[in-house]
């Protein structure tokens, strides 16, 4: 039995142009712990997170999702059950933003009541003020209120996994450092488990209790931000070095 | 101009009539092609390889011209045959391709992000359709469904050819009048319906693309739409088949119009109610139409029946042409009652100033000046076993080009404009007086004789014994003046067929 509420077993996933996305993929995920999941383009890191709500399915090896392999999980269910940020956001052009968030609440067949009360409750926790917001369209919004919306809706039916992909990455330096601030705060009030994935070690360090480092579709370490930052590997040192870099062209611009 | 509107006056509750059974004849033809093209497109929209070649078909579908496709349709049991039924499904086959294309790009052009993001909400298929890819594909349905709705105002026109009613009716009977008047007031209505729907259907577009009404009002509005489409066409079809008790035919020529309007207004005098299916096209489409009790009566000449309908041999003995062809209808199920008193046979027409000059009194003088003339026929006269090869076999006629084909009632504009020399017209015809024609003698007895007589389902006889006694009071009545008298009223003084008819019938 496992006490992990997201486990990968030596999971293996070749896609159908003959990329190997995963090879022998294995980590566990603790109730309430975020994950952060850091990896140059193409390692596998969004592959990582499909497979958990079931868009893809394991070549080899098991998706276990709160204990149950995702193959027998209804598809169904286990999507409504674990919210999804996605990396392009997906915002639904023909919905308000409160129909947006209320989307997953009106699958669940929500009384009108329930849904607005939720919606209202899920705006104010993202920062958008839905007396400003609730009847707006997706394209009267900035890049960070987008993402905003895009985690409302996620978390609209209180589900207790929520994947991100990517979250922040469209998004200028001053709205990425704001919106991390926002999820730390939102995490510290709804406690859910939480992958989320991002090629900035930096934002890493910043947003998850452990980081796993991803290289080609392996797992090369997974530990707390102080252990990933004293590595020797020389696939986690390029990740940090590029930190570094960027941290050193900051600083040279000001 | 004036013109125009005054005949729009004179014939409002007529207009109104026919403009509401074109709109019923599109709105319900449409309604139906989104029915069958919008779950056709979203199967194909999934399958690929299907698209394509259901697209081809519906390409190819859309390329056969409507009038062809009338014909191809009258044969077919239940659903062809003349009447709204045959064209509302030309309609509907016409409307299918635009919807069927916009319905698949509609939905192929959806953002994949978008679609999976409502996957991976945990929506169903059939949620991810109806919430998400319906709505963003409405837009360019509805394009589609305004390009089918368009294109059904100008098909619809043609219908009228089948009897199916609308404002085809004034193009075809302006056209065989010859009166522009008469043709621009069915064909400037039916513009200004094809503006108004195309205007109407691009506001919807642009509004659902702006999309700033919620989905689920516009279910509401779209359904009530269809809901009240629906009633509308059904309790048109029904109050058209309600309509009346026995359906009156004609062909598409004046004195077919003037004896439909003569035998219907006899009928309804002994109290029966009517309904009027005249202008239906030529001899088979009549012949057809009265088989399959889509008519209950028409007009035919004994000759025409003998030739044309039963394929029997040319004979000259008028009498016993009759007795033949009322057996051979006879053992069809159909009745011919006695003739009504005139001849139509096929008249060798010449101008009147070249008779003179020529000396032209016999097909003879005319076969003579053959070698430097042309000649002009309509299509049933080139076609038919006793039409033109016969006719020039039998006077040696030696034309230097084949004749023109045209339509039969032009023929005589064309003949006394100069344009051609000689046609084959209906020796009844109001425009010879009107024209300065000579119809010249068929010294070589060509012709069978073409006496006219009222053609019945015998089943309808049975059962209104006072539809039999209206058309036996017609026999014998009609005389060749008083018939040339009724067409020229019609032709050349433009008067009202059914005021003709009423006029008649009082006398
Ligand atoms: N839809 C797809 N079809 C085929 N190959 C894909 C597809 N998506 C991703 N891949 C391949 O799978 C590997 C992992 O991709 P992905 O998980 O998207 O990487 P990341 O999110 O870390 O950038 C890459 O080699 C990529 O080219
Ligand atoms: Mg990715």
């Amino acid at each position: 039995m496992s006490t992990f509420s997201i486990e990968f077993r030596d999971v293996s996933l070749t896609r159908p142009n003959g990329a190997r996305a995963l090879d022998h993929f294995s980590l566990g995920v603790e109730a309430g712990e975020v994950l952060a999941l850091v990896g140059r383009s193409g390692a596998g890191k969004t592959t990582v997170i499909k497979l958990v709500n079931r868009l893809l399915t394991a070549d080899a090896g098991t998706v276990l999702v709160e204990g149950r392999d995702a193959r027998e999980w209804d598809p169904i269910a286990l999507r409504r059950r674990v919210g999804y940020v996605l990396q392009d956001i997906g915002l639904f052009p023909h919905m308000t933003v409160a129909d947006n968030v209320a989307v997953v609440p009106g699958l669940e067949r929500w009384t009108a009541e329930r849904t607005d009360a939720r919606v209202r409750e899920l705006l104010d926790l993202v920062g958008l003020p839905p007396q400003q917001f609730a009847a707006r369209w997706p394209d009267e919004l900035s890049g960070g209120q987008r993402q905003r919306v895009g985690v409302a809706r996620a978390l609209a039916a209180d589900p207790p996994v929520l994947l991100m992909d990517e979250p922040f990455g469209a998004l200028d330096p001053m709205t990425r450092a704001e919106l991390r601030a926002e999820f730390r705060r939102i995490q510290q009030k709804v406690r859910k488990t939480v992958i989320i994935v991002t090629h900035d070690m930096g934002e890493a360090f910043a947003l998850g209790d452990r980081v796993g480092v991803i290289d080609a579709g392996r797992l090369v370490v997974c530990d707390v931000p102080a252990a990933v930052a004293a590595s020797t590997d020389p696939r986690v040192r390029q990740l940090l070095d590029a930190v570094i870099a960027t941290q050193r062209e900051a600083s040279a611009e000001r | 101009m004036n013109a125009l509107f005054s005949f729009w006056i004179a014939h409002r509750v007529e207009l109104a009539s026919l403009l509401g059974q074109h709109v019923l004849l599109v709105a319900g033809s449409t309604l139906v092609a989104v029915a069958i093209a919008v779950p056709l497109g979203i199967f194909a929209a999934r399958r690929p390889r299907l698209a394509a070649p259901l697209t081809a078909i519906a390409n190819i579908v859309q390329t056969v011209p409507s009038l062809a496709m009338f014909g191809f349709l009258l044969p077919v049991p239940f659903v062809g045959g003349v009447g709204a039924r045959a064209a509302l499904l030309v309609l509907i086959l016409y409307g299918l391709l635009p919807i069927v294309r916009t319905t698949i790009a509609g939905l192929q052009g959806i953002d994949a992000t978008i679609r999976e993001a409502g996957v991976a909400l945990g929506m169903t298929p059939r949620q991810l359709l109806r919430l998400v890819e319906l709505p963003l594909a409405l837009p360019s349905i509805v394009a589609g469904v305004r390009v089918a709705a368009v294109v059904g105002v100008g098909s619809a026109t043609i219908a009228a050819a089948i009897g199916a009613g609308g404002l085809g009716e004034y193009i075809y009977r302006g056209l065989s009048m010859v009166d522009t008047t008469v043709i621009l007031a069915g064909a400037v209505p039916a513009a200004v319906l094809a503006l108004a729907v195309d205007g109407s259907l691009l506001w919807m577009e642009r509004e659902l693309s702006a999309r700033r009404r919620s989905w689920s009002r516009r279910v509401v509005a779209s359904a009530a739409a269809v809901v009240t489409g629906i009633v509308l066409v059904s309790s048109g079809v029904a109050a058209r088949q309600a309509g009346g008790a026995i359906v009156v035919g004609s062909k598409n020529f004046t004195e077919q119009l003037v004896l439909g309007e003569l035998i219907a207004q006899s009928i309804e005098r002994e109290g029966l109610p009517v309904q009027r299916r005249l202008n239906l096209g030529g001899t088979l489409i009549c012949d057809r139409a009265l088989l399959t009790g889509d008519i209950d009566v028409y007009v035919e000449y004994t000759g025409t029946a003998l030739t044309a309908v039963f394929h029997q041999p040319v004979s000259m003995d008028s009498t016993g042409v009759f007795s033949s062809v009322r057996d051979l209808y006879a053992r069809t199920g159909r009745t011919l009652l006695p003739p009504l008193g005139f001849n139509n046979t096929f008249a060798i027409l010449v101008r009147g100033s070249d008779a003179r000059s020529l000396r032209l009194t016999t097909i003879d003088d005319a076969a003579r000046e053959s070698a430097h003339w042309r000649a002009g026929f309509g299509y049933e006269f080139v076609e038919r076993p006793d039409g033109y090869t016969g006719l020039a076999k039998a006077y040696g006629m030696r034309f230097p080009q084949p004749p023109h084909v045209m339509d039969l009632t032009l023929s005589y504009r064309a003949l006394a404009s100069g344009q051609v020399d000689m046609i084959a017209g209906d020796a009844t015809a109001g425009l010879i007086k009107g024209l300065d024609l000579v119809q010249l003698d068929d010294n070589r007895h060509y012709f069978p004789p073409y006496d006219a007589a009222a053609v019945a389902r015998a089943e309808t006889l049975l059962r209104y014994p006072q539809a039999r006694r209206a058309l036996e009071r017609l026999s014998g009545r009609v005389s060749p003046d008083a018939m040339r008298a009724m067409n020229y009223a019609a032709d050349v003084e433009h008067r009202d067929v059914r005021a003709i008819a009423r006029d008649f019938l009082d006398r």
